[in-house]
């Protein structure tokens, strides 16, 4: 579809104005990240809230989960997540082996250290979404070779 | 049942909702970022020819459309081609000026405004402004220098939203030094 290119220029642009600031470091880089991560929860509590008006009531938390790799990631990233383990402890692994906020800086291992910054505003928008469906969890990412790579959420007991 | 059959209609809702919203995150950032809304509307047009000069390839290489041979041409192009492709909607195009080198795009609805409501004190703030940036940096890409503005907005009260479009000059390529 279309506008799915919209949607992939938009995003890099809103790394590159999160990140256009001279200023540098570690501290510097988690404000940049923080921020691209509000972003997307914002967007990922509407965007669940939308999603999910018509379907029905989820059974668990696993159904839950299975929601947002299927259903979730499909409209969003045009694929499903292609692979999700959980230790039954309130921690999932969701892996994307071809992650479409990757596919275009992964020729090569010259782009990696900057992959987090391509990551962040996804974790936001899954913390978002499960958000909204009532569970409160912290969301990271990882990347050994791209563009593959999973994200970890860990539910927060209320 | 129902569900399964109109997936592919809602899926595609869904994804310009993705896009909406993302913007909107972006606006929204953008606000507290900057003091004031001249800056915001600065940094959205910077933002929006970035993404212009490289939508341009992919709408070329998508739309199967050849040269254009005046404005007329580039103004249905946009309007009816690149519009319906990346937005789903087709803006009439109207007010052409005597000389055939200015016009008016007419969106009746505006997809990027689909939830959106504009405080009281942001008054000047050109919500939408991405779209002139990325109608330059596109058309600057193909050899065409234009000026684009919003001159009404339904975000502020008009009826219609309208983005002018004035043709400012040809761009001749430079040859590098030494290449004639």
């Amino acid at each position: 579809m279309a506008d799915e290119a919209l949607f992939l220029l938009l995003h890099s642009e809103l790394v590159a104005c999160v990140y256009k600031s001279p200023e540098q470091g570690e501290a510097e880089n988690g404000r940049c990240i923080t921020k691209l991560e509000n972003m997307g929860f914002r967007v990922g509590q509407g965007l669940i809230e939308r999603f999910t008006k018509d379907t029905a009531r989820f059974k668990d938390e696993l159904d839950i989960m299975k929601f947002i790799c299927k259903d979730f990631w499909t409209t969003v990233f045009k694929k499903q997540i292609d692979n999700l383990r959980t230790n039954h402890q309130g921690i999932y692994v969701l892996q994307d082996n071809k992650f479409r906020l990757l596919t275009q800086i992964s020729a090569g291992k010259q782009y990696l250290e900057h992959a987090p910054k391509y990551l962040a505003f996804t974790c936001g928008l899954i913390r978002g979404g499960l958000s909204n469906l009532g569970i409160k969890s912290i969301v990271t990412a990882e990347v050994s070779t791209m563009p593959a790579c999973k994200f970890q959420v860990m539910i927060q007991k209320m | 049942m129902s569900r399964q059959s109109n997936r592919g209609t809602e899926s595609k809702k869904m994804n310009s909702e993705l896009f909406t919203l993302t913007y909107g995150a972006l606006v929204t950032q953008l606000c507290k970022d900057y003091e004031n809304d001249e800056d915001v509307n600065k940094q959205l047009d910077k933002m929006g020819y970035n993404i212009g000069v490289r939508l341009i390839e992919d709408f070329l290489a998508r739309s199967n459309v050849g040269r254009c041979h005046d404005f007329r041409e580039t103004a249905d192009v946009i309007a009816k081609v690149a519009f319906k492709m990346y937005l789903g909607i087709t803006p009439s195009i109207t007010n052409w000026s005597a000389a055939g080198d200015e016009f008016s795009l007419i969106l009746e609805n505006n997809p990027l405004v689909d939830f959106v409501e504009l405080p009281d004190n942001h008054s000047s703030l050109i919500y939408s402004n991405l779209l002139c940036g990325v109608l330059r940096g596109a058309l600057e890409m193909v050899q065409m220098a234009v000026d684009v503005k919003f001159i009404q907005d339904t975000l502020k009260g008009d009826s219609v939203t309208e983005i002018r479009m004035r043709f400012i000059r040809r761009i001749e390529d430079n040859l590098p030094a030494g290449e004639e």
